[in-house]
């Protein structure tokens, strides 16, 4: 069957499976893992270059900019300052505008500042960046991130590495009837089924990263999450059958003996 | 003007030769540019302005890229607060 393409802001991406770059246990494995999951978007972190250690390797020496969509993200940022000078430097760093913003308002849960998130949008998008957000599984905080143009928004499913699934599926329903830009879901998948679900429930793209790089093998992991995406993507797309208390059958009775 | 300077780079002291060039430091470091942000004095820099911007005493550098990262908490660039003789620019 043939998918249109995910458009956001103009561009198109093949894949509708984003995934993260940390946690790996080398650079060699993070190739791997992306490479398995067939994603053409991967994020990365704004940090310090090790500069008492030059013999580090950098990540992009194995993930060709040319090949993959770099987004840098503003992960451990808890101010709205800090969030912006992260997406600054990330935009300084990288080629594109492209930012995963994210604003944490607390350290255990690290749900999104959402109050945080939208000021910080708002200062960003004026500057010419285009503002993927991480949110919460919020519809009203997500319309107003569209409202204040957003092109996409991304609402998670669990707290970040926590692995618990889709905690709320209501409200993402919702959101994806309320707001009329891509929805990425980011973040707290688990395993293969959970990605499934949120492309099944209509979800445009899923995020993700302990997932895989937390799991035993993470390539095989990374492989199997290429085709839960796919496969919850096709059914969205196909169309699922009512929910019914009995049983209809499925062979005919005529003919019977 | 002395012949040596006391800069901070990425948060860590450091010597350098007055009015060297951000370019000569990444050099120096052995850091190359095409990769990399730097923030002068909370200042983001273009590349091209990496040969053209002199250093001196009390600067302070922070040498930034990309590395493995999907959620998680890490916070190790300096705060903007903390920065010397500029005033943060939300204010």
């Amino acid at each position: 069957m043939q998918d249109e393409r995910l458009i956001i802001a103009g561009r198109e991406f093949r894949s509708r499976l984003w995934v993260g770059t940390g946690k790996y246990k080398d650079f060699v494995e993070t190739q791997k893992a992306i490479e398995a999951s067939g994603a053409d978007v991967v994020t990365v972190a704004v940090r310090r270059v090790n500069i008492t250690d030059r013999s580090k390797e950098n990540l992009l020496d194995y993930l060709d900019p040319k090949k993959y969509t770099i987004l840098p993200n503003t992960a451990g940022c808890y101010t709205v300052e800090d969030a912006v000078r992260y997406a600054r430097l990330g935009r300084a760093a990288g080629v594109s505008d492209l930012v995963k913003l994210e604003v944490i308002g607390d350290e255990r849960t690290l749900f999104p500042d959402t109050a945080g998130l939208i000021e910080a949008a708002k200062i960003l998008i004026k500057e010419g960046f285009i503002v993927l957000p991480y949110t919460n599984d919020d519809p009203v905080v997500a319309k107003k991130l569209v409202d204040i143009g957003c092109p996409a928004v991304m609402p998670l499913a669990a707290p970040i590495g926590s692995g618990l699934g889709i905690r709320n599926p209501y409200n993402l329903k919702i959101i994806l009837e309320t707001v009329k830009v891509p929805v990425i879901v980011d973040a707290g998948v688990g395993t293969a089924s959970d990605a499934a679900l949120a492309m099944e429930y209509g979800a445009d793209a899923v995020l993700m990263n302990t997932a895989i790089a937390g799991a035993k093998d993470p390539i095989a992991m990374a492989e199997a999450m290429k085709y839960a995406v796919e496969a919850g993507r096709l059914a969205f797309k196909a169309g699922r059958i009512p929910r019914k208390l009995y049983a209809t059958a499925s062979s005919p009775i005529e003919g019977m003996l | 003007m002395n012949q040596f300077c006391q800069i901070q780079v990425n948060g860590e002291a450091r010597t350098a030769r007055s009015g060297i060039t951000v370019a000569d430091l990444l050099r120096e470091i052995e850091v190359k540019p095409d990769r990399v942000a730097v923030e002068l004095n909370l200042e983001i820099l273009d590349r091209q302005e990496f040969d053209r911007r002199n250093l001196s005493e009390g600067d302070r550098i922070e040498i930034i890229s990309f590395i493995g990262g999907g959620s998680r908490e890490l916070s190790v660039i300096s705060s903007q607060f903390s920065a010397r003789g500029r005033k943060n620019s939300f204010s």
